[in-house]
């Protein structure tokens, strides 16, 4: 994992006086209030509903053991005991009071966190796969190419007032993409081409939000020494070009669509002929030097432990269930990719309390390195757990609520915080996850329907991905009254897929229901290898529609 | 008229007024015996006439295209570009391409919303002078310009990105 060179430390520290200074400016009554509102949410820190919210970057979902302990503290001593996991792999603290931020961001600065360019329209945090490095498909390990962006990125003097936010994510496999990269702004795919040469396929143009869009490819292989010039060349056709006079039409993607993605690439291949030999263009060496934080922990010759885990699996069938659902193979034998869902019924998707954040450091310390990565579906990883210790871990886990063995399923919900903590929320998101949670509450059930997401957002903003999910909830406002709409059929993978709306909204008591009649559709027309999604790309969305609307 | 700060923080006397865009079937009107900033178009259009004079020269408006003037920069004194809101951030680019890609070497100034929290990225982007908004204290713009002792990024002010300095 990266580790902060006195370089980092200075500019972080840096940061922290700066913000101290404006929020000082601010109170004062220095700084009018759309003059300071840029500048915090530059630092991660918005005004919602209730109470100011701090969005804490974690550079692509990586948190080292000292880190999650320090939240846990800083949520107790300046906000309630929770945080939030986001779908942008970062951290969010509901309460924080705006004169104790500039502390806050300094006690994170002290453990290498900072809240830098998480909200605004600026480049946010790139984020990218929660098995990067422990996986055996990948082309190489994505994180030092995240690091050199987010270096990039920070501050960059050009680009921290663009006409709207704008997100990087990058994958490296070819089979998966757990990165969601064609919904982004750019998406970058780590590729070979035929003389072997590592480089990037670029996607730009991809996001949610009011008008869905999936990133066209804009350049078929980037070399990779290439990065950073064709990634200035990109921001500063958009910087100039993209719209500014209509907040909802400022994304890239609104202007890749206005020039055609031919259109957007010539523009852009233009500029990047002036610079891409500048001194931003990358060397081997400075490539290495990030690749060298990101080595192997030091793992143990190991053989798998199969014949054990048979056994185990055989004596206990929870434990048999939890290994199929929320444990991944690893690239290394005799090691594990472990998931702990933060999906436990009756609790917020991705909430968890200043204890469970402590536990969950106790058991990065124990089992994995001392390291953790946060998931876009709002769960963590335990990226490198010895087989032959699985079992143990899974005891642990059940009592500290991180041991539902749904990952992937219907029940693993992706949730935005809703009407209960958003003020641009048309409804509540939170207790329709839970209705949901409930009424599925049938392991073997789930198993047998598959990989099934299930997003919900409360509103048009799309922060909880309802797009793409293979069932997608939008909460709506009909004459004051909370509805929900439901789309079918999205995806954010390699086939990524914008879901399509299946007709007129409910009431929120009738969604456990109306989901449960779009399960039976499924069930009923399915074949045997079939998942949802394939189920529902070959009958369309009519037998669906037909059942639900019956 | 406000002072002007330079990229040292100093403080100076003004000396330029901003011509504004003539209404359509108006013509410029070019105060008598002032350094004057004329709409960089018009210069174009009356580059004959105006060429060579120390004491025209031109300003950009956020959504022009700075590539008009390529080729004839380093005969302005003087260009200045238009922040209309300072989260416009389109001024940024356009200085960037007129110090790196236009090779402008004279004056090169900020004017309109122009605070005091975003003057060390346009130091960085390639201005050197700077028309701070009367309101805001100009005593701060030295610390202002200067807050951040080093960046990760090569820009005008910079060959060397950090990933070049750390390997050296
Ligand atoms: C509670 C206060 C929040 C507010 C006011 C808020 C606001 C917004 C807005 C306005 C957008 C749409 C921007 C656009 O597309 O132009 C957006 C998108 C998004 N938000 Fe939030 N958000 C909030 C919380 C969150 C949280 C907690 C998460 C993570 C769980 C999140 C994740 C996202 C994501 C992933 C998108 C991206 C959709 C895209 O690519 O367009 N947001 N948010
Ligand atoms: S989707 Fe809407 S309601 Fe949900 S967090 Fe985003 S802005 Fe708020």
């Amino acid at each position: 994992m990266y580790v902060y060179d006195e370089h980092d430390r200075q500019m972080v520290a840096e940061r922290v006086a700066q913000f101290r200074d404006q929020t000082q400016r601010a109170l004062a009554g220095e700084l009018a209030e759309d003059e300071f509102l840029p500048l915090r949410l530059q630092n991660g820190l918005y005004v919602q509903r209730l109470a100011p919210m701090l969005r804490i970057c974690v550079p692509y979902g990586m948190l080292r053991s000292v880190q999650l302990r320090r939240l846990a503290r800083i949520t107790r001593d300046y906000d309630k005991g929770y945080a939030h996991f986001t779908t942008r792999q970062n951290v969010q603290l509901n309460w924080p009071a705006l004169e104790d931020v500039p502390d806050i961001l300094a006690e994170l600065a002290e453990v290498e966190m900072h809240a830098n360019q998480t909200s605004g329209n600026c480049i946010r945090n790139t984020t990218t796969d929660q098995f990067a490095g422990v996986q055996s498909d990948e082309i190489t390990d994505p994180r030092p190419y995240c690091e050199i962006i987010r270096q990039w990125s920070t501050f960059h003097p050009e680009f921290a007032f663009l006409p709207r936010k704008f997100k990087v994510a990058v994958n490296a496999s070819e089979q998966t993409d757990r990165a969601a990269i064609r919904l982004h702004d750019i998406g970058l795919q780590i590729v070979r081409n035929d003389a072997g040469d590592l480089g990037f396929r670029v996607h730009v143009g991809g996001g949610l939000g009011r008008t869905p869009m999936v990133a066209p490819v804009i350049r078929e292989f980037l070399p990779e020494l290439d990065l950073l010039t064709y990634l200035e060349a990109i921001l500063r056709v958009y910087n100039r070009y993209g719209r500014r006079d209509n907040k909802f039409k400022a994304r890239i993607k609104i202007l890749v669509k206005a020039l055609t993605p031919q259109g957007f690439a010539e523009k852009v291949e233009a500029e990047w002929a002036h610079i891409r030999d500048s001194p931003t263009r990358l060397t081997p060496e400075a490539i290495q030097r990030i690749q060298a934080y990101f080595t192997e922990p030091a793992y143990g010759e190991l053989d798998n432990a199969s014949d054990l885990l048979a056994q185990q699996r055989f004596e206990n069938r929870a434990f048999d269930q939890w290994l199929q659902h929320n444990v991944d193979t690893h690239k290394k034998p005799g090691y594990a990719i472990v998931s702990l869902t933060m999906k436990k019924t009756g609790t917020p998707p991705g909430d968890v309390t200043d204890k469970q954040l402590e536990q969950i450091a106790d058991l990065a310390d124990e089992f994995s390195f001392g390291e953790v990565r946060v998931t876009h579906q709002q769960n963590v990883v335990l990226a490198d757990v010895r087989q032959d210790r699985l079992l143990e871990l899974w005891q642990l886990l059940g009592p500290m609520g991180f041991g539902t063995a749904n990952l992937n399923t219907l029940t693993d919900i992706i949730c935005c915080p809703g009407g209960d903590f958003c003020a641009l929320a048309n409804a509540k998101s939170i207790p329709v996850a839970e209705a949901i949670q409930r009424r599925f509450d049938n392991l073997d059930f789930l198993y047998d329907l598959g990989e099934i997401n299930l997003n919900i957002s409360g509103c048009m903003n799309a922060c909880g991905h309802h797009h793409v999910g293979s069932i997608g909830v939008l909460g709506v406002d009909k004459k004051g009254q909370e509805f929900y709409q439901i789309s079918l059929g999205g995806s954010s993978q390699h086939d990524a897929s914008i879901g399509k709306i299946l007709g007129p909204s409910f009431a929120r008591d009738e969604m456990p229901d109306v989901i449960a009649k779009i399960i039976d559709v499924y069930v009923n027309k399915r074949t045997a290898e079939e998942t949802f999604l394939d189920t529902y790309r070959r009958v369309g969305i009519d037998p669906f529609k037909e059942r639900v609307y019956a | 008229m406000p002072d002007i700060i330079f990229r040292d923080g100093t403080v100076h006397q003004n000396q330029w007024v901003v011509v504004p865009r003539p209404d359509a079937g108006e013509s410029l009107d070019i105060p008598e015996n002032r350094r004057a900033l004329i709409p960089a178009d018009l210069w174009l259009a009356g580059r004959e006439h105006f060429v060579g004079k120390a004491h025209i020269g031109v300003w950009f408006d956020s959504h022009d295209e700075p590539e008009i003037l390529a080729g004839h920069v380093n005969e302005l004194p003087v260009i200045a570009v238009n922040f209309p809101k300072f989260s416009d951030g389109r001024g940024y680019s356009i200085a960037r391409l007129l110090r790196e890609r236009f090779g402008y070497d004279n004056e090169l100034r900020a004017i309109g919303d122009v605070l005091l929290d975003q003057l060390q990225f346009m130091k960085r982007c390639g201005f050197d002078t700077y028309e701070l908004r009367p309101d805001k204290d100009i005593r701060k713009a030295a610390g202002a310009l200067n807050f951040f002792s080093q960046g990760y990024q090569a820009a005008t002010d910079t060959d060397l990105p950090l990933f070049r300095r750390r390997a050296s």
